[in-house]
This record gives structure tokens, C-alpha cells and sequence, in this order.
């Protein structure tokens, strides 16, 4: 009897929090918050970045209601995937392997990925210079892909945030880290931890692994979303508000050519 | 035929069995690192219990209350925390980089977790052996003093040998424990199993193959932990489970007869 009621009361819990989510119209962005400067999050809990406010711009763009749902970046996709919410705004790299699970709007911007190092370390960017070298970076990037492809030789230290790579980059625990140069430049380079690093190589890219920049990431089969995105980047590419974000956080235009 | 086992794997299973399969060798490797980090800081902390557990039962203070105060701050705070503080935390401050140590252990992610497991796992299994140790029968006790036992030899002949087999079952719990409280050296860029499950949901970008197949392993290392455990209990507690003092065959025609 008490067995059967409870069944009574959890499927009618459930049956609410069904219909609340099937009415919340309102898109739900995903975003990573540990990843300077393209979001992080102030001690207050709210978020910043450019990521963070270009999404919010294309929302306002778009005329819709924006909630932005913070997540870790190794369950970005599945998250989505699950529902959890509609969009990915995340400096997510437009690449053939994510394109398998999820969608891509164009890019929203482009910029090279470099190794950090210490100055002085002599680290060689080549096959030979990599060898047994622990290179950190943030596990499930494009930068992962890159590394294990073309210098497979490297030994890989995989951590859950970039906050973390710089963490035990700037402690010697790794000999460089790998990732996109700003994020690098602005995340660890400029700050106090940073001092005594430097880029170290070239731009690093690789079509396969990098894509063709930063997108964001819809379901597949939800295409009037994709298509809503791509004509509110166009739009805020138009009328000026994408470079006015772009100057609050960057040197030059980060949208790339 | 096998081709066509694996188009229907591809096309119907809801995780992808193929890739777990393609990637399983780095699941095993990930499975020998956890065991390693759990058998080695289950040893450590073995070790250091005895010793930490005697003295808990010291009625000296001195003796006594350090040790109170280190099993109740690892008892007391989760054993994530204690990792962070041990990989991130020291490594804050220059002293401990510049000393010897650094190099050769705490730089190094697995030393860390060791540590950490070794001392909380070495925390919970004194306080359990303290508990075994102050439960000895006082007949057993008593008896071993009026034989003339000195004091260190009733602890090492009487006291200890039995509180270990009573502390069994209980201990049983605390290596399963370990066991999975050993998935927090993934946290610390060590690829245990855990550590792999999630290297390959980041890879291909999936929710589930990574950690169902890491759960999978988890708990056949857990069936096979338990079921040693059973044996050893089988064999060393066997005094102490109850048992008929004449074995009676029963007679035919009652066999089925229950009071």
C-alpha cells in the first residue's frame, strides 16, 4: 500500500518536472566558466568572458531568452546530447570527430593553438625535441587530437580544466602545456603565474584535429536552431556588436580570415 | 561473419562496443594502475595502523592524543581534499619545490595519490584495529597473565593475533573502500581506470562507454576482493563461528523434518 502511493507521488514529480521542462521555450546555453578569457567565473558565481558575452549578444539577437548552464568541459557534449541544455558556446573547435555527435553553426572565431614553455627550457617543437617530454593539456580538445597524431611520441598529462594545466605548468610539474594561444596568452602568459614562460614553436595547426575555428555546437536535427545562430553571428558581425566585444578582450579581431 | 557481428555492433548496440574493444588494452593498463595505488597504500597504511592503533589504546595522553588527532583529521575531512592538498596545495609554496623531495615524489602525480591513500587508508584501519584490540576477551587476557606473559608478549601472542582475525569483516569494507576512493587519482591527471574511462569519453566525445566500462572492471575487482575475503574469513574466524559438537546424520525418513 505505502509502496504503491509512493510510486503514485514520484510519478506524478516526474510527470510535473516533464511538463516544466517541455514549456521552458527559453534556450539554455552551455558554457565552461574555467577557461580565461573566454569564460570564467568572478568569486560572486556569475560568469564573464567573451564566450559568455557573445552568446549573450546572439540571444539578444535572436530575441530569445537566454540561461546559461555551466559545464564541465569533458561532459560538454553529452550534455548536450541529454538535454541538459540547447547550444554550446564554449570556444568549441569545429572538427569532423565532434561533427559525428553533434552540429556546427560557422565559426564564431579562429585562433592558432602554441606550446608554453619555460624560458630557457630549450624545448624543441619536432618529433625528436618532444619525445618522453610531459606536455599538459585539458583532456578532450582539439589539442589532445593534435598531439596524439602528430607527436605521439610526447607523454601526455591530461587535466579536466586549463586553469589546471597552467596550475602545474607554472609549478614544473609538466614541461609545456598545449593549447590555443590566447587562451594561453591571456589565461597564463599575462597574469603573475606566467612570468619567466613564453610561446614556444609556431602556430600549431592541423585541419583533422583543429577545424575550421570556434562554432557552436547545436543537436543534430535541430537545424533551425543552427541556422538561427549563423544569421545572428552574421548579424553581430554586421552591425558592430561582435567587434565591440571583441575589443573589450582582444588586440585585433579574433574572427580570423 | 565477424564483419557482419561488427556492422550490427556498429548499427544497433546504444554504446559502442567497438571502440571499448578497439581501446580495452588501455583499460587493463588503467585497471593494474589502480590496483597498484590501492595494494601499495593498503600495505603502507597496513603498517602504519598496528603501531598507531596500539598506541590509540594507550591511556597516556601524550602518547595517545596525537594519534587521535591524526586519525580524526583524515577520518574527518574526504579524501578528495586531502589529494588536492597533497598535489596542489604543497606544490604552492617554494620551500617544498626547492626541497629533495620534490623531484623525486611530489612532483610526481601517483606518489601524491599514494601518500594520500596510504594515510587515510592507514587512519580508518587503526581506528578499526583499536576498536578489535580494546574488544579482547578479558578471559584471554587474564589467562596469559597468570600464565606469566609479559605485557609485549600477551600484545604480540594473544591480543593482536586475535584482534586481527576479528577485525576481518570490518577490514574487508575498508579495502573496497580504497578501492573506490582510489578514483580520485584520475582528478590528478593519473590515468587509472577511471582515468581511462574518462580519456575516452573525452576522445570520442561520448556520456557512457568510458565509465561503463571502467564500472565493469571496478566491480569485478570488487567480486573478486569479496570473495577472498570470504575465504580468509572462513579460514581465520573459523573458531569462532558456532558449530554442532557432534555431527549427527540424520535418519533417513526425517531428513525433511524441521522443528
Amino acid at each position: 500500500m505505502k509502496l504503491n502511493k509512493l510510486f503514485t507521488t514520484l510519478s506524478l514529480v516526474v510527470l510535473v518536472l516533464g511538463i516544466g521542462n517541455a514549456q521552458a521555450a527559453d534556450l539554455r546555453i552551455g558554457v565552461e566558466g574555467a577557461y580565461p578569457p573566454f569564460s570564467w567565473k568572478e568569486s560572486d558565481g556569475t560568469l564573464k568572458g567573451f564566450d559568455i558575452e557573445i552568446a549573450e549578444a546572439l540571444c539578444a539577437q535572436m530575441k530569445r531568452k537566454c540561461t546559461m548552464v555551466e559545464q564541465d568541459w569533458d561532459g560538454m557534449i553529452p550534455a548536450l546530447m541529454a538535454k541538459k541544455y540547447d547550444a554550446i558556446v564554449a570556444s568549441m573547435s569545429i572538427t569532423e570527430e565532434r561533427k559525428k555527435r553533434v552540429n556546427f553553426t560557422g565559426k564564431y572565431y579562429n585562433t592558432p593553438a602554441k606550446f608554453v614553455a619555460k624560458d630557457g627550457s630549450g624545448l624543441e617543437v619536432s618529433k625528436a625535441g618532444l619525445k618522453g617530454k610531459r606536455i599538459g593539456l585539458q583532456r578532450g580538445t582539439t589539442h589532445q587530437c593534435f598531439m596524439e597524431k602528430m607527436y605521439p611520441d610526447a607523454e601526455l598529462v591530461l587535466y579536466a580544466s586549463q586553469e589546471e594545466v597552467f596550475q602545474d605548468l607554472a609549478i614544473g610539474r609538466i614541461d609545456a602545456q598545449f593549447s590555443d594561444s590566447i587562451a594561453a596568452d591571456d589565461g597564463f602568459l599575462k597574469t603573475d603565474a606566467g612570468k619567466g614562460f613564453s610561446f614556444v614553436g609556431g602556430d600549431m595547426h592541423d585541419m583533422e584535429c583543429h577545424g575550421e575555428g570556434a562554432g557552436i555546437a547545436v543537436r543534430k536535427g535541430d537545424d533551425k536552431l543552427r541556422m538561427e545562430f549563423n544569421e545572428a553571428i552574421k548579424a553581430i558581425r554586421d552591425n558592430g556588436v561582435y567587434q565591440k566585444i571583441n575589443a573589450k578582450y582582444f588586440e585585433f579581431d579574433i574572427f580570423g580570415g | 561473419m565477424g564483419e557482419s557481428v561488427i556492422q550490427f555492433l556498429e548499427t544497433w548496440s546504444p554504446i559502442d562496443v567497438v571502440l571499448i574493444a578497439q581501446n580495452f588494452d588501455r583499460f587493463l593498463l588503467g585497471a593494474w594502475v589502480t590496483l597498484q595505488l590501492t595494494v601499495i597504500s593498503l600495505i603502507i597504511g597496513g603498517a602504519l595502523a598496528v603501531p598507531l592503533a596500539i598506541a590509540r589504546t594507550s591511556k597516556n595522553p601524550i602518547i595517545n592524543g596525537p594519534v587521535w588527532m591524526f586519525t580524526y583529521t583524515f577520518r574527518g575531512t574526504p579524501l578528495l581534499v586531502q589529494t588536492y592538498l597533497i598535489y596542489y596545495g604543497l606544490g604552492q609554496f617554494e620551500a617544498v619545490r626547492e626541497s629533495v623531495l620534490w623531484g623525486p615524489v611530489l612532483s610526481q602525480a601517483w606518489w601524491c595519490a599514494l601518500i594520500a591513500f596510504s594515510l587515510n587508508t592507514a587512519a580508518y584501519t587503526a581506528e578499526l584495529l583499536r576498536g578489535s584490540i580494546v574488544n579482547t576477551s578479558r578471559g584471554e587476557v587474564e589467562a596469559a597473565k597468570a600464565c606469566g606473559f609479559s605485557s609485549w608478549m600477551r600484545l604480540k601472542r594473544i591480543v593482536l593475533p586475535s584482534a586481527f582475525r576479528r577485525a576481518l569483516p570490518a577490514y574487508s569494507n575498508e579495502v573496497i573502500f580504497m578501492l573506490h576512493g582510489s578514483v580520485v587519482a584520475s582528478t590528478i591527471t593519473i590515468q587509472d581506470l577511471l582515468g581511462v574511462g574518462r580519456w575516452l569519453n573525452g576522445r570520442y566525445y561520448l556520456a557512457y562507454e568510458g565509465f561503463i566500462t571502467a564500472a565493469v572492471l571496478y566491480f569485478i575487482i570488487v567480486l573478486m576482493v569479496s570473495r577472498g575475503f570470504r575465504f580468509w574469513e572462513k579460514h581465520w574466524l573459523q573458531h569462532l563461528y558456532p558449530h554442532d559438537a557432534v555431527k549427527v546424520k540424520p535418519k533417513k525418513g526425517l531428513a525433511n523434518f524441521r522443528i
